[in-house]
């Protein structure tokens, strides 16, 4: 009797750790099933590379929107990554050690403000500082840019740091041995033996600009058009579902499912080769 | 750190350089506090004057857009998201640490699907949500839909903070419970899940945090209808989704401000609380 519940108790448990291979050939085929038809239909290439959606006159080119992930993307990593780092830096070697705790939390918190919190504030705040300073409409890829960076932020951040403190305090120790200040020791002997962390931290920060929906979509125009200037308005890819699932119906439809498969696989290869970039290191 | 060292000795050949990166890290770590200072004190100031009783009435009109039904919705979707996502997480952590062997297969793959999981859009989780539990499952646009559709989200976070409150928990206690004659599932349940409690609690506060913050995902899972749900099949929008439809709405302005400060001040709560579980942790592996 105690054996079988044993056994019993076992199989369960095994169940419950394949739940998430199950959830991710779900995903795969559910999506692939309904996107990859519409992106037969419509064409490979005029789906990828059409400069043009629009869904009254069944044109499906989504390659504004690849580009307007793109810059928004870029734009983020562009305000997220050099103030990440060095805030990552600061918190392992340059915090006093009363001002550590705070800086943490806060953080932490900025890792969990809810997307429609920053982009209600993006809204309200960001977008008509960037019209009455720089000129245009305000909801820009500027305005998207700062406050994916801002969002992508914590992320950058904690990475960076636990793997700057992973560093042995010898490397430190011997550039200070050599005769370096405190600063070029931590920056020229820890941090380039933290690199494969920080990148990590990095390549999250990415997926994560690249997933995110709400807070975009408040603050970016979401015009389908290629922007010219960063003063414009832009569509990213994940802000196309979200606009126009609602109301869409046929291939409308399918051809959102589509790019929602465009930015999975998108998602898959910057995971795949994060994890293929850790296994490298290790 | 570095404290050991004689403060002559770090100081020397001071130069430029040195002092332009000093104050380059002390720049971005005060541009990071004062931008998150700024959206807090904005939110809070911006948003108290209008937190009025009538936003917690108990219905919702176009006249008053109350939050206290969102905000019923938001604690039903929690509940129910964790009733799913928390058994499986840590039955998975456990399988992970406690009986798969070294080498086993299933634990790459069961490690490489979580990370895949945890990267994945919360749209993408929405749309997915909407083709399989919406249609596919036919349990329409409902609480239970957007229930299923978070706890696959947050199962990632829930499996690896268990896996490493399991991983932390000495080997010594689990042959202690062996060599005191118990079997391997009373081991389980009576010693190692006990003494990982803070850790797993950490993870599934930090859990909670997502679900409250998210709006992606539910849109097309759990559907915006502002009123309480009534059952697992009606649909209702949470506070986050409530918060984003006021803000499109564009009327709203006031109301959305003060729903602003409630969603804000319940992720710092649950931030607060997370970090307390942790510490609590922290402190029985050193004590």
């Amino acid at each position: 009797m105690k054996h079988i519940k044993e056994n019993l108790m076992g199989l369960l448990f095994f169940m419950t750790a394949c739940v998430s291979i199950a959830a991710v050939i779900l995903i795969c085929i559910f999506l692939l099933a309904s996107g990859v038809p519409a992106i037969g239909k419509i064409g490979l290439f005029d789906f990828l590379l059409g400069t043009r959606w629009k869904p009254s006159n069944e044109l499906y080119g989504i390659l504004p929107m690849i580009i307007g992930s793109l810059y928004v993307t870029v734009g983020a990593l562009l305000i997220g990554v050099p103030t990440g780092i060095l805030t990552a830096t600061f918190m392992a070697w340059f915090c006093p050690k009363r001002l550590y705790g705070p800086i943490k939390a806060a953080v932490n918190l900025m890792a969990g403000i809810p997307s429609v919190v920053y982009g209600f504030f993006g809204l309200v705040v960001l977008v008509p500082f960037i019209r009455d300073t720089f000129g245009g409409r305000g909801q820009s890829v500027l305005a998207a840019s700062v406050l994916l960076g801002l969002m992508i932020l914590p992320t950058i951040v904690s990475v960076s740091e636990a793997s700057i403190r992973a560093v042995p305090q010898s490397y430190y120790e011997g550039a200070l041995a050599l005769g370096a200040s405190h600063e070029r020791s931590v920056f020229h002997a820890v941090l380039p033996a933290a690199k494969p962390g920080i990148f990590a931290g990095v390549v999250l920060g990415l997926g994560r600009a690249v997933g995110e929906t709400m807070a975009v979509k408040m603050v970016a125009g979401n015009q389908p058009v290629i922007p010219d200037s960063i003063l414009e308005g832009v569509r990213t890819l994940t802000t196309n579902i979200v606009l126009e699932m609602g109301y869409s119906a046929d291939l409308h439809r399918e051809a959102l499912i589509g790019t929602a498969v465009v930015l999975f696989v998108l998602i898959l290869i910057i995971n795949i080769s994060l994890s293929l970039f850790k296994r490298r290191e290790h | 750190m570095g404290e050991a060292i004689p403060r002559q000795l770090r100081d020397y050949r001071r130069d430029l350089k040195s002092v332009f990166l000093r104050l380059a890290v002390w720049f971005a770590a005060c541009a990071t506090m004062l931008a998150l200072l700024f959206i807090i004190g904005y939110i809070l100031i911006q948003g108290i004057p209008y937190l009025r009783p009538e936003l917690f009435s108990l219905s919702y009109t176009t006249e008053n857009v109350s939050l206290l039904p969102a905000l019923i919705n938001t604690l039903f979707m929690t509940v129910l998201s964790l009733l799913f996502a928390v058994p499986a997480g840590i039955g998975a952590a456990i399988y992970l640490t406690e009986y798969a062997k070294r080498g086993n297969k299933l634990v790459g793959l069961v490690a490489m699907t979580a990370e895949t999981l945890s990267g994945v859009p919360s749209i993408v989780y929405g749309l997915f949500g909407s083709l399989f539990f919406v249609k596919f499952l036919g349990l329409g646009l409902s609480l239970l839909s957007g229930a299923l559709t978070l706890s696959i989200m947050i199962l990632p976070l829930i499996l690896r903070t268990t896996e490493e409150a399991l991983r932390s928990v000495p080997d010594s206690y689990r042959e202690g419970s062996f060599g005191l004659g118990a079997g391997k599932l009373r081991t389980v349940f009576r010693v190692v899940l006990p003494s990982a409690i803070p850790g797993i609690l950490s993870g599934v506060i930090l859990g909670i945090g997502r679900i409250v913050g998210e709006s992606a995902a539910l849109i097309f899972t759990a559907g915006t209808v502002a009123e309480t749900a009534t059952s697992l099949f009606s649909s209702g929008r949470t506070l986050s989704v409530h918060m984003y439809a006021l803000s499109s709405n564009g009327i709203y302005l006031e109301q959305t401000h003060a729903t602003a400060v409630v969603l804000l001040v319940l992720v710092i709560i649950l931030n607060g609380l997370s970090s307390l579980a942790a510490k609590k942790l922290g402190g029985e592996k050193t004590g």
